[in-house]
């Protein structure tokens, strides 16, 4: 049974046809590899599932049952996460306000709700803990080191039980040796059965972590298939469309 | 980070823990903050002042000085939530003038002194309402659209009298009860300061221990990220600024209750000083920093100063340039600490 499934999932932005009928399966515990060039409509796919774009056509099931979100916090209410881009962090906060942002821990003192501090970092901690990230809740997000702050984004998607986690070029902006930390944080994803869907730019990446690997080019799938299956040289002449399809 | 993965390896977290990524200890961020800086100016010009000039410290100096930074130090403290949004609110002197007319108006016609307390606030709270509206949900820029109403606060001000101050003095036994409710100093302390004491209390309190507060701190450090992860962005943008508003009505009726009428200048370019309180507080005009007591202590230093030169015979036309100097030192240690 899969996870998510995508159908005929088609986005226009005016005239410009950003997505082509694409289709899309993820099953739990796998991680999808999702490449293309610039503009192929990576972004654009995982913004669609994530519900920050609805798709000018085509479905989207979640185990089974088609779903239709408006904004980003019921594809959250529904198990899906997103690590964006530019993982939407505030510099100003500490970790663990991040992590729990929008979603804050309150208890009750009389008639006030207040915001429940030890709770947070208590939470925080553990989940920097599960992902084996040297992250430290209290820390402000200012002064971390790019593979913390993912880590951050991370722990934020793990926050609830989500079963699946979208990654936007979670590599992209970071050294060699943090790339590694992400890594290791996408397979300790895998290894409790959640569903990663990792947009990269970055091959080595792909084919470190990935399960299948699906490509993009101009708007349309033209692979999905077994990792194994693939090779490096495969995708790239994917991507650039030297070879048309696999 | 290459330290990070290389202790970890050999197993000698002590030494990262001591090298790098430190918690800071109280003492750091005490000594990191700005307010806690001008405290000590602040105290410090206390001290050089009152062995300078024996008036300083005498009762009725410190009365004054405590008095006149509350009407500022209020607005401070409401202008501080709008400034930690990133935003900007032009319009509080505007608003407490026409608010201080408004109940004036009010009262000299004879309703009850209750009544021209809500006519204050409802008053307030409707600029705040058209500023909040305007700028989340339409999203045009704070710093427009407070121009804006800081204009047309200012010519309602006008119109409703035609310009003429409104007297309190001897209009009636309710003018007087607002004058005595106001104006008083229950326990030897000005009315104003209690109401400042207990605002700044409760917003301090309320930015650090409620989800509205982390929300709007949230919303300086990165907006966008806000909205995404379902910060009710809009709604806390309207509240803040209704909160401005509500602490420039607070101290218009504060304000009329001391001088005993309303002017239709009242609170003009006072918005400057609130904003200069707010910067040299510690307050940055790009989002996400700042703090309630900031806001007062930035004003109580803008006074001291004010106050100082005064008493030590400076002509008062130089003020403005002790004022310029020290928001610019404040803005300038503000880098220096980073
Ligand atoms: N918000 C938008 N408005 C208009 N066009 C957009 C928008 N977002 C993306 N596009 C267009 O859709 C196409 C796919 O973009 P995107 O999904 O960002 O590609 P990728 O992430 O693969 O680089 C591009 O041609 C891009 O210009
Ligand atoms: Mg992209």
């Amino acid at each position: 049974m899969a996870l998510l499934e995508l159908r005929k999932i088609a986005k226009n932005f005016g005239a410009i046809r950003a997505l082509d009928e694409v289709d899309l399966r993820v099953e739990p515990g796998q991680v999808l590899g999702l490449m293309g060039d610039n503009g192929a409509g990576k972004s654009t796919l995982v913004k669609i599932i994530a519900g920050n774009f609805r798709a000018t056509s085509g479905a989207i099931m979640l185990n089974d049952e088609e779903v239709h979100f408006h904004r980003p916090i019921e594809a959250r209410k529904n198990g899906i996460e997103v690590v964006y881009q530019d993982l939407a962090l505030c510099d100003n906060l500490t970790a663990a306000a991040n992590v729990f942002l929008g979603r804050e821990l309150k208890r009750k003192i009389g008639p006030l709700r207040i915001l429940n501090y030890s709770a947070m970092y208590a939470r925080a901690g553990a989940l920097f803990g599960e992902l084996k990230s040297e992250t430290r809740p209290r820390d402000l997000v200012r002064q971390m080191s790019g593979g913390q702050r993912q880590a951050v984004a991370i722990a934020r998607a793990r926050l609830t039980d989500s079963q699946i986690v979208l990654m936007d070029e979670p590599t992209a902006a970071i050294s060699v040796r943090q790339v590694v930390e992400v890594l290791d944080l996408i397979r300790r994803l895998r290894d409790q059965n959640v569903a990663v869907l990792l947009v990269s730019h970055r091959m080595p990446d792909v084919f470190a972590v990935a399960d299948r690997i699906m490509v993009m080019r101009r708007g349309r799938k033209v692979a999905d298939k077994a990792i194994s299956d693939s090779s490096p040289e495969e995708v790239t002449g994917l991507i650039t469309g030297a070879i048309e399809a696999a | 980070m290459a330290q990070d993965v290389e202790t970890q390896a050999g197993g000698n977290v002590a030494i990262k823990d001591m090298l790098h990524n430190k918690e800071a200890t109280w003492l750091q961020i005490m000594l990191s903050s700005q307010p806690f800086w001008i405290t000590m100016s602040v105290l410090a010009i206390v001290v050089v002042m009152s062995f300078v000039n024996e008036n300083f410290l005498s009762t009725g100096n410190f009365f004054n000085i405590t008095r006149n930074f509350s009407f500022i130090a209020v607005m401070a403290v409401g202008m501080t939530t709008v400034i930690i949004t990133a935003g900007i609110d032009l319009s509080v002197g505007s608003t407490l003038g026409l608010v201080a007319m408004a109940s004036a108006v009010t009262i000299s016609n004879g309703y009850p002194m209750e009544a021209a307390i809500a006519v204050g606030i409802a008053t307030s709270l409707a600029v705040g309402f058209v500023n909040g509206v305007l700028i989340a949900h339409l999203r045009l820029s704070p710093f427009i659209v407070t121009l804006g109403t800081l204009s047309i606060a200012r010519s309602l001000t006008l119109i409703l009298t035609g310009a003429t101050p409104v007297t309190l003095r001897r209009v009636g036994e309710e003018a007087d009860r607002f004058r005595e409710a106001l104006a008083g100093t229950p326990l030897g302390v000005s009315t104003p300061v209690w109401v400042l004491l207990v605002l700044t209390i409760v917003v301090a309190f309320m930015l650090r221990y409620t989800a509205w507060g982390r929300h709007v701190y949230a919303i300086g450090g990165n907006e966008q990220a806000a909205r995404l992860n379902g910060v009710p962005v809009d709604q806390v943008k309207v509240s803040v600024y209704m909160l401005s508003a509500l602490t420039a009505g607070i101290s218009g009726l504060l304000v009329l209750a001391w001088a005993g009428s309303a002017l239709s200048n009242f609170g003009q370019t006072w918005e400057l000083r609130v904003i200069a309180s707010t910067v040299i507080g510690g307050a940055n005009l790009m989002g996400g920093v700042g703090s309630a007591y900031g806001g007062v202590i930035g004003a109580a230093l803008i006074e001291i100063i004010r106050n100082s030169l005064l008493l030590a015979g400076v002509n008062t036309f130089w003020q403005g340039t002790f004022v310029g100097l020290f928001i610019l030192f404040a803005v300038l240690l503000e880098k220096v600490r980073k």
